[in-house]
């Protein structure tokens, strides 16, 4: 018996690629896990290669149980927790390199691969992506793969990637079943770690912009829209988002959101409607187009026309919208709603005060104010930019008078505060502004580029008016998008530049499989299960009922494999089998053949008791004889005796 | 005759032995038929489900769906692993291969012969039988034979006992086994003690002594070959010459055939310490190319000399019934 303690007790193969799947699914996870974990891996990983590369000894217990100690302080020292995701995610993946450098016997490889699939898992707690999918099917079939290498140890790797590769072909339609049939439960079971929904992207509460000197655009996605008629026009294309209302001179902030049922909205022309499947953005609105009139499940709408859902939007969500370009919005337009759109500093931006009362006393009502505004931001040169200058106290005087520079947030700023200057309530709405249709699915999708910002004024006659400063000074930035506002492309994103139209083809496919992902893999949910059954034809069902479906698709499912696995385990060949069906004639016929009898010797004794037979009788033996042993069986041979056995009479 | 094979691979047949510890040896080939083959998951397979259920709960509280993709996915392997495993050993056909005889203390080499008439290779065939261990690969339509090394402790027969086959392939999740026991057993002979070989007896009435001028030292001519005669005594060179095959003679021969008597060994050693000196004595005079005989109280083996006499003597030994 060899030392237990040696690391050559393992074959070397599998053990290399059981490491090997252990690296690929910690892979994802390096991107993020702190430096000395990351740093740490490799040094295990780098250790118990060398060691199972020369066959030496794997390190002491207690210099692990050391080594595991030190890795739960500095877990804790890192995030001053140890509970948690990242912190729970940041033990695993230490703890399976740690596990690596013990796994002596069978029994470690079990844990470590458990311990894979673990970590597998918890890769999607960051992304559940295409690529990271693929990325984890792959260290799956590695690690099965090792498993039936170490359970027969003496094959050749092929033969393991074969038998695993089949294996996982066989387990996926049972996948399927379970993953659409299984009973679902809307998650969560109990209170989330804190820190479960961080790196969601989105929309702020909060918008300061003289403090931001460059906005990085992302490409990554903020809803996808499928319109059930025609798209309207771009200019309408005004998804609207939080409302911020007050302002303390540099930042803007949301209003209290008053949630009141009695929403006036007068509307005119055709509706669009709309499917919205919401990105996870970790906050309660929703996003509909400019103005909504019905509501989604679960959602409220302020009196700010800001559609609020109960709980924060955690997981895609998709809903049906209506909405009307044409719109009259005259609620929220109480005294005190009126009265807090008027609020601002007045220590601040004198110079725009002046400005705005200049055009109070020259102009006879709030629309010809509105009027002046908009020639003013038309005229005046502004330059759009996505990195802008700092601006200092007066903001708004400085963008207007001396910068010059800024992008819609600017532009949205310093209107409202013109106009409240002025006298004319004004708010600021944050959102997006337009959205590119992908041709290969028809999905019209909204990115954080897209993220736009603009201006509300109350005017008696049509209530809340939309005014988009930025579309009045760079008319561009609405009616073809961001990428063509942006002089230059250096600061977009790949994927939004235009340059190239293959580039654009493949994103446009690529997108487009993604959404047909996250529609039916990463958005199958409780409701989109019931859709489902409804329309196989399973009304309103009980987790009863879909345990029983489930139960016997699944008893079916296997039942098919294993006929197609068993379909070669009683495959004896056609002369024995014709040899058996003679010997069995005989058998009724008391002529049995004994266990040591040879099969000329029984014909021969079979001819003495049948002498009307013989012939046959020798002839069959001595074609069994010919072909169960002679050089080369002969297909005319084997139908001779199958013929002659279905002929036979005893 | 087909009601007895129905019986024999019923689950009511498995239970009665089962409950009633009749094993009882099966002559010819034992066919693993579904009926008795069982499966069970190992340890690992239930810490395997243990981790599923936790990747569930996992998924469903964070609503991961690729969780439950990958976590239905391991499931689907695991169940599919269960096919694998009771396929990897379902109609199998073993039987008895051969086993030579041994003294006792010695390890009996029982040889089973697994006989794989599928269309598929079969990996990783466990066999344990009273603590020996021994593994084979069957593949497609071959035999594989494979060797159950097995402690004999007491001279006589050494009965197979059940062989508990099993295999894990292919993901060491699932366990299936069958027990086998095909009809074989070994002869154990008697343990040789380490006595030097006696001084022949000097027995007046056998008045075969030093006269007939056989012995093992001189060569003093040649007689034709009885089937009892060594064959390092054939004289080839004079038999090619002849027609017949001629054995040589030594001078003093008579001085070396020797009777091993059960009743000239000291009267105060038991019965297996009498055999043990016996077959040391047969084994020694063998060696030296000897003739000997044996008495035992109730069967006498006539001189003789080889290898065929040899083992008739030990068998003699090892079936003493005293």
């Amino acid at each position: 018996m060899a030392d237990p303690r040696s690391a050559d007790a393992l074959p070397l193969a599998p053990l290399v690629a059981l490491v090997a799947g252990a690296t690929l699914t910690v892979a994802p996870h390096a991107l993020w896990l702190p430096w000395w974990v990351d740093a740490t891996a490799a040094i295990l990983l780098g250790w118990r290669a060398a060691l199972a590369l020369r066959s030496r000894a794997l390190p002491a217990r207690w210099l692990l149980l050391l080594l595991t100690l030190a890795s739960v302080i500095g877990v804790f020292f890192s995030y001053r927790t140890i509970m948690g995701r990242d912190p729970g995610v940041t033990l695993l993946v230490l703890l399976l390199f740690l596990k690596l450098m013990e796994t002596r016997l069978r029994r470690d490889v079990f844990v470590v691969a458990f311990l894979v699939y673990f970590v597998a898992l918890s890769n999607f707690f960051y992304s559940q992506s295409i690529p990271i999918a693929g990325l984890m099917l792959l260290t799956v079939f590695i690690t099965t793969a090792t498993l039936v290498g170490f359970s027969a140890p003496q094959r050749p790797v092929m033969d393991d990637v074969k038998t695993a590769g089949r294996m996982l072909l066989q387990a996926g339609p049972v996948m399927l079943l379970l993953f659409f049939l299984f009973p679902r439960v809307q998650g969560p079971l109990w209170g989330m770690p804190q820190d479960a929904y961080t790196g969601m992207t989105g929309l702020s509460e909060t918008m300061s912009p003289g403090s931001i000197s460059g906005l990085s655009l992302s490409d990554s996605i903020a809803f996808r829209v499928k319109f059930d008629g025609a798209t309207p026009p771009r200019g309408q294309l005004y998804w609207r988002g939080p409302v911020l209302s007050d302002f303390d001179g540099t930042t803007w902030r949301v209003g209290l959101p008053q949630l009141r049922q009695d929403t006036r909205i007068g509307v005119e022309g055709a509706p669009v409607d709309y499917e919205v499947t919401l990105e996870p953005h970790n906050r309660n609105w929703m996003f509909a187009l400019e103005m909504p009139t019905s509501l989604p499940p679960s959602a409220r709408v302020t009196t700010e026309y800001q559609v609020i859902s109960l709980t924060p939007v955690r997981s895609r969500i998709r809903y049906e919208m209506r909405s009307y370009p044409n719109f009259s919005a005259t609620s929220g337009a109480e005294p005190a709603d009126l009265a807090l759109a008027l609020r601002f500093p007045r220590v601040f931006n004198r110079r725009a005060q002046g400005l705005a009362r200049e055009w109070r006393d020259s102009s006879g009502d709030n629309a010809a104010i509105v009027r002046r505004a908009v020639e003013f931001f038309r005229s005046s040169r502004f330059e759009y930019t996505l990195t802008p200058p700092l601006l200092g106290a007066n903001s708004v005087d400085e963008f207007l008078f001396s910068t010059k520079q800024g992008f819609c947030e600017h532009f949205a700023s310093s209107f409202v505060l013109l106009m409240r200057a002025a006298g004319v309530p004004a708010r600021v709405v944050t959102g997006y502004q337009g959205g590119d249709t992908n041709p290969v699915d028809g999905y019209m999708v909204v990115r954080q580029a897209d993220a736009h910002a603009w201006a509300e004024v109350w005017l008696a006659e049509n209530g809340w008016t939309r005014v988009d400063p930025t579309a009045a000074a760079i008319p561009v930035r609405v009616e073809l998008g961001i990428t063509a506002a942006r002089p230059g492309g250096a600061a977009l994103p790949l994927l939004m530049r235009t340059s190239s139209d293959w580039l654009k083809a493949l994103r446009n496919n690529w997108e487009a499989l993604a959404n047909q992902w996250n529609q039916w893999v990463l958005g199958y949910n409780p409701d989109r299960q019931r859709e489902m059954l409804s329309w196989l034809g399973v009304q309103q069902p009980s987790w009863q009922t879909m345990t029983v479906m489930l139960f016997w698709s699944v008893a079916g499912v296997l039942l098919l494999i294993a006929l197609w696995l068993l379909r070669g385990i009683r495959r004896e060949d056609a002369v024995q089998r014709a040899w058996l069906r003679f010997c069995e004639k005989l058998a009724r016929a008391d002529l049995a053949r004994a266990l040591p009898e040879g099969p000329l010797d029984y014909a021969g004794r079979i001819a003495g008791r049948l002498p009307a037979r013989e012939a046959a009788v020798r002839a069959i033996a001595a074609l069994y004889v010919d072909l169960r042993y002679g050089p080369r069986a002969d297909p005319h041979s084997v139908a001779r005796m199958q013929q002659l056995v279905r002929e036979f009479r005893p | 005759m087909k009601l007895d094979r129905v019986l024999q691979y019923s689950q009511a047949y498995n239970f009665y032995q089962w409950v009633f510890k009749r094993h009882a040896p099966e002559p010819g080939v034992v066919f693993l038929s579904q009926r008795r083959v069982y499966i069970l998951p190992t340890r690992h397979g239930l810490s395997f489900g243990g981790s599923l259920v936790l990747m569930l709960i996992g998924s469903i509280n964070y609503s991961l769906s690729l969780g439950y993709v990958l976590t239905f996915l391991l499931a689907g392997l695991g169940v599919v692993s269960i096919l694998h495993t009771f396929r990897n050993l379902a109609h199998l056909y073993v039987s008895a291969g051969r086993v030579s005889p041994v003294f006792a203390g010695d390890s009996a080499q029982f040889q089973l012969v697994f006989e794989n008439r599928s269309g598929f290779d079969r990996h990783s065939l466990d066999l344990a039988c009273r603590g020996a261990t021994a593994s084979c690969d069957a593949p497609a339509r071959q035999h594989c034979s494979v060797v159950l090394p097995l402690k004999a402790e007491k001279r006589g027969w050494l009965q197979l006992e059940r062989v508990t086959v099993e295999t894990r392939f292919p993901l060491g999740l699932m366990r299936a086994w069958s027990y086998v026991q095909p009809d074989m057993r070994a002869l154990v002979y008697p343990r040789p003690d380490s006595a030097p070989l006696p001084l022949p007896y000097s027995d007046a009435d056998t008045g075969d002594a030093v006269s007939s001028g056989a012995g093992t030292d001189d060569f003093s001519g040649l007689r034709p070959y009885q089937a009892t005669d060594s064959p390092r005594h054939i004289a080839w060179k004079a038999s090619a010459r002849s027609e017949l095959l001629l054995t040589k003679l030594f001078a003093g021969r008579a001085a070396s055939e020797l009777w091993f008597d059960w009743t000239q060994l000291p009267a105060d050693m038991h019965t297996e310490a009498r055999l043990s000196r016996l077959a040391r004595w047969v084994l020694l005079a063998e060696e030296r190319g000897l003739r000997y005989g044996l008495k035992l109280p109730d069967a006498e083996v006539p001189l003789g000399e080889g290898f065929a006499h040899r083992e008739r003597c030990l068998k003699e030994l090892a079936l003493f019934h005293g």
